[in-house]
């Protein structure tokens, strides 16, 4: 099996000029082509960090990190659209910064528009769109530049629900079609079920891994949707089981 | 770059009727309210103008108040008239205008180019912030003889005590705008393999446009007080000298036009300034 990433050891400490914090304590994983992967856990337990040291925007304390691609994919809870462009200069600001917007790049992001809706809006600002639509901009931005490995950090969270569930579900299904290897850092349980082929659970600060799970629905691969996938009954287990061993009752 | 052939499509908010489909009464209303307060507006401003005017000029001819000191619209008006005809009011405004202008692009420039640069490097913007904040708090005014003296008594003078008056402001302020783009933005861009120049092309120059436009409306401002002052210090010419001038011989008529002139042309370009960024920013 080819992997795109994998963490030997991970370890890190944040340091303040009061006290020193473990954030991460020897988190070891890969992520195989094509793989989604969620990542959950108790809140401030060090998810996104772990986001970040595969990006390269941290230097991990201690241990390995070993990213077959130099072509990653970021996307933020916020959509981080810069209000002065238009949705399609938005969309091709990766590819600008690569020098890559040719035109057939370009026409390749404009389909790309068109399948997610956008289209009509590519020459609208941000602040015209609506939430979902809105994060639906910023994954075709960070799909324009065809990342082999996609990382996203909490990108639903800023949603109201129902926005959060269908753009949740679009996004499932794009990625699957589409074989993006794509690690997913969430703390919505059913989220991280539907979307994801196996959840990471981290323990608290300092955060190892506590245990995962392999999601399997009895579904064909091709008709798995993160929707289809909410009404099966291996949902309810799956969920019952992460939410059991993640353990807040009670905080 | 590229670029989208089309034209920008017309911006309409989903929930607003189109103009084809059945206004209803209220709205109509409600929209005529609107013109309705925007035209009393308009008129009370023009009337507050001409009422102030008009008591002026009653006054000041009905011995009401010492035209000595306050002089009258009426002479104010005359005197502009002659110094148009004999073509000396453009001379002195054109000298102005043109030191105003010159003044404020050094001074703004400057102040920019100094705030990239601290932003570039943030040791070099931690060990020279408190002299910055000291610069900033001093009064520039009280530079303008010294700039005087350095950069001599003609326009290249009072061109620097015009830019001098504006550039520390324009530092801090812009170099603030600078540090304050959303991390996450710039993180964006890292994630894409942004160097620090694209950074600052793609991120930190766009977002501050906004500041970077208001902290121009003001400069024009600022350059104007560094001009006049460094014109009442030495000058031959332009609206400065004319104040000082007139306040020597004691013409208040004079003064008083000065006055006037400068609010007219400070006023116009405040309001080319307005345009520009109308035209700049249109997110």
């Amino acid at each position: 099996m080819e992997y795109v990433c994998e963490l030997k050891n991970i370890s890190k400490r944040f340091h303040t000029i009061n006290n020193e914090t473990k954030a991460i304590e020897d988190i070891s994983f890969k992520v195989e082509k094509g793989e989604i992967v969620s990542i959950v856990g108790p809140s401030g337990c060090g998810k996104s960090t772990v986001l970040s040291i595969l990006a390269g925007l941290e230097k991990p304390s201690g241990g390995e990190v070993v990213v077959n691609t130099s072509n990653i994919g970021f996307m933020f809870q916020k959509d981080q659209l810069y209000e002065w462009r238009s949705i399609l200069k938005n969309c091709i600001l990766g590819l600008e910064i690569q020098h890559k917007d040719t035109e057939e790049n370009v026409n390749k992001v404009l389909k790309m528009l068109k399948k997610y809706g956008l289209y009509n809006f590519r020459n609208y600002y941000p602040r015209q769109l609506s939430g979902g639509m809105r994060q639906k901009a910023a994954l075709a931005r960070t799909l324009a530049i065809e990342p082999e490995l996609l990382l996203l950090d909490e990108p639903f969270s800023a949603l109201d629900y129902q926005t959060r569930l269908s753009v949740g579900n679009e996004v499932g299904e794009i990625l699957r079609k589409e074989k993006i290897s794509t690690i997913l850092v969430t703390h919505d349980i059913p989220e991280a079920v539907s979307i994801s082929d196996r959840v990471i659970l981290l323990t608290e600060r300092p955060a190892k891994i506590k245990k995962e799970y392999i999601m399997e629905f009895s579904m064909c691969e091709g008709e798995r949707t993160p929707m289809k996938c909410r009404n099966t009954t291996e949902f309810g287990g799956y969920f019952r089981e992460i939410w059991r061993d993640l353990d807040v009752s009670g905080k | 770059m590229y670029q989208e052939s089309s034209k920008l499509p017309k911006v309409e908010n989903k929930d607003t009727m189109k103009s084809d489909e059945h206004v209803s009464k209220e709205q109509l209303e409600y929209l005529q309210s609107i013109k309705r307060e925007k035209r009393f507006i308009r008129v009370s401003q023009i009337l507050f103008l001409i009422i102030f005017f008009s008591l002026w000029q009653y006054a000041a001819s009905k011995g009401m108040i010492d035209t000595f000191l306050t002089s009258s619209p009426k002479a104010i008006w005359d005197l502009m008239f002659k110094f148009i005809v004999d073509g000396s009011l453009f001379n002195h405004l054109y000298v102005s205008t043109m030191e105003t202008i010159a003044g404020f692009f050094l001074g703004t420039s400057i102040g920019i180019l100094v705030a990239v640069f601290l932003w570039w490097s943030e040791k070099v913007a931690k060990i020279f912030e408190p002299y910055l904040v000291i610069l900033n708090s001093l009064p520039k005014t009280a530079l303008a003889p010294i700039m005087i003296l350095w950069a001599g008594t003609g326009f290249s003078g009072i061109v620097v005590t015009a830019a001098s008056i504006s550039v520390v402001v324009t530092t801090m302020t812009v170099y603030t705008g600078f540090m304050s783009v959303e991390n996450d933005k710039i993180v964006l861009l890292r994630t894409f393999g942004a160097n620090k120049n694209q950074v600052l092309r793609k991120v930190i120059i766009p977002a501050n446009l906004p500041l970077i436009v208001s902290v121009i409306k003001v400069n024009i401002g600022l350059s104007w007080i560094g001009v006049i002052v460094g014109e009442f210090l030495v000058s031959k010419a332009g609206i400065g000298y004319l104040i000082v001038y007139g306040s020597q011989v004691f013409k208040l008529d004079l003064v008083m036009m000065g006055v006037f002139v400068l609010a007219v042309i400070a006023g116009l370009m405040y309001f080319f300034a307005a345009w520009i960024e109308k035209k700049l920013i249109k997110y």
